[in-house]
């Protein structure tokens, strides 16, 4: 397995956002994570890429304890996440954005950058050329060189996507990649996730309201409610639940029965 | 008439020096503000321990203060940046972690203590009273010769612009201005950004003690007093800001602009009558403050806004 996180618990002040929490995230899986708002679903993935520290619990990564790491150290490990709301670099450029990613580039060594600016050029151009394959990737191409405070939601969204695409990525926690972007900009962002996750084996776990992008993409799905985990499996089976639906519709199936 | 004319190549080479030793003043703020985002209002701590310390490396041997170690000028100015850069060390490794506007409260109250222990440590820096008798470079070869001052200065100037505007262009420039425009962002793209905020307020704050050890040698006296936070912090931060923070080049040309206007407005203090005085020097400060009201209300992120570096070099 790739994630695995164990009774996880966290609180804030009087409310308990996620309470005696355990999922596994298999590899090579798209996973995804439904429940209704405030279910924790953003809190786990707070706590798994290491912007939290949980008050209880722990998550295990490939076997290894990596709870609590901070986020710079569990990127280098691998997991990389995308945000709810975009955290664009607003006033430098696109192509700026991602060329930012790469992890232990030479040049962000002040010393290497006085004195080996050789060097430096010559890995800042092999990032650019790994930079242009994304953005053609991703379609984004003609807005390189545009600030990134200027794109639309969507491609916003594409370029957290694109973030992902500048490391060696082995996990890839994406919230809500969906809100917000319209339906032509989303079938190339589900083509988009399903080929990293084909070609460059990446496993995803993926927070979606849209529950028709959920079950195109998402196996297995795993839904959420009041900080607790209420029932995993395919989408028809998670979808069948009688705890899910009561989650989501509020009432037992029996009574509308 | 030859009295008039080198009177004003005096004064003119005294000007251009002056704005030189406020650009590295500038340039290192705007690697901390312009670029990293950090507001460091206690610009004048640094400068003055820029400055203590070359006056005691270089000055001859006094009973008033420690030393002088009469070493030669340029490992004065070493010193001055190294000691500025292990203060900012030791003030970074604990307010680093702080947001901007903490920072801003945390470097108020270091300047004032640095200001409060040169002025109450005797042995050390004579107190109020001051050292005097610093040495100008190269001063036994040359004569105590403004020209050759100038140049030492700017080349200072050149130096650190270079030095600054490469690292800019460096990723970790990029870095820099990544964790500027957004802290969560920079993380998840894998970046320390402690690390990096570190090392940004270290240089910023050595390239500021260096810009307070070439005042010092300057003026050739120093004393707390001259470590005011109004022209050591306030008017730094006036050039950053008219100049375009963010932008190296607009830094020097905020520097020029501001001493300027604030060495032009000089002259109307000799023309009306003393007992005004106070007034006019007051009235100056003000219009330093409309200047910048007027260049940010019709170039609101100053005279040479910063441009992204071609980053397809």
């Amino acid at each position: 397995m790739t994630i695995e996180v164990q009774h996880i618990s966290k609180f804030f002040g009087g409310i308990t956002a996620l309470e005696d929490c355990s999922l596994t995230i298999e590899e090579g899986t798209i996973t995804g994570l439904i429940g209704p708002n405030g279910a924790g679903k953003s809190t786990l993935f707070n706590i798994i890429a290491g912007s939290m520290k949980p008050d209880g619990g722990r998550v295990l990564f490939r076997g290894r304890d990596v709870t609590g790491l901070a986020p710079h150290r569990l990127f280098h490990e691998g997991i990389v996440r995308t945000f709810q709301v975009p955290n664009e670099f607003s006033r430098m450029t696109v192509r700026e954005n991602l060329m930012t990613v790469p992890p232990a580039q030479l040049g962000e060594n002040l010393f290497s950058a006085w004195f080996q600016w050789n060097r430096v050029r010559t890995q800042e151009r092999d990032i650019a050329y790994d930079v242009d394959e994304v953005l053609a990737f991703l379609n984004l191409a003609h807005v390189a060189d545009t600030p990134a405070g200027a794109l639309s939601g969507g491609q916003k969204k594409l370029l957290e996507l694109g973030r992902t695409m500048m490391t060696d990525a082995k996990l890839v926690l994406l919230d809500e990649p969906g809100a917000g972007v319209n339906r032509s900009l989303l079938a190339h962002l589900v083509d988009a996730i399903r080929r990293l996750n084909e070609e460059r084996g990446y496993t995803f776990c993926i927070i979606e309201h849209d529950m028709d992008l959920v079950a195109d993409l998402c196996n297995p799905v795993i839904a959420m409610m009041r900080g607790r985990i209420l029932a995993q499996g395919t989408m028809a089976e998670v979808r069948s639940h009688p705890d899910v639906l009561d989650a989501y519709f509020g009432g037992s199936v029996e009574a509308v029965r | 008439m030859m009295e008039d004319l080198l009177g004003s190549v005096t004064f003119g080479v005294f000007f251009l020096t002056t704005v030189g030793i406020y650009v590295v003043s500038v340039l290192g703020l705007n690697l901390q503000w312009g670029m990293t985002g950090q507001l460091n209002f206690g610009i004048a701590g640094f400068f003055a321990l820029g400055a203590y310390t070359s006056a005691i490396m270089t000055t001859a041997p006094s009973d008033h203060h420690l030393g002088g170690f009469e070493m030669p000028i340029f490992v004065g100015f070493a010193a001055a940046m190294i000691v500025a850069g292990i203060t900012a060390v030791l003030v970074g490794l604990i307010t680093v972690r702080l947001r901007t506007d903490y920072l801003a409260i945390a470097t108020i109250g270091i300047a004032e203590i640095v200001r409060l222990f040169l002025k109450n440590e005797d042995w050390l820096t004579n107190g109020v009273r001051g050292i005097p008798g610093i040495p100008r470079p190269f001063e036994a070869s040359v004569g105590d010769n403004m020209f050759v001052f100038m140049a030492i200065v700017f080349f200072c100037v050149v130096l650190v612009y270079l030095a600054l505007e490469r690292a800019r262009r460096a990723p970790w420039g990029r870095v820099l201005r990544a964790i500027r425009e957004n802290e969560m962002g920079a993380e998840a793209a894998g970046k320390h950004i402690t690390r990096f905020r570190l090392e940004a307020f270290v240089v910023g704050s050595m390239i500021m003690g260096l810009a307070g050890a070439l005042f010092a040698h300057q003026i050739g006296f120093i004393s707390p007093e001259a470590f005011t936070p109004r022209f050591a912090t306030f008017i730094v931060w006036v050039m950053l800001i008219a100049g375009g923070s963010g932008n190296n080049r607009g830094a020097m040309l905020g520097a020029l602009v501001i001493w300027l206007v604030w060495s032009g407005t000089g002259f109307v203090t000799s023309i009306v009558p003393p007992e005004y005085a106070t007034q006019v020097s007051a009235v100056r400060l003000l219009m330093i403050g409309v200047l910048v009201q007027v260049i940010l209300l019709y170039r609101p992120e100053g005279l040479l806004p910063e441009k992204p570096p071609n980053s397809r070099t």
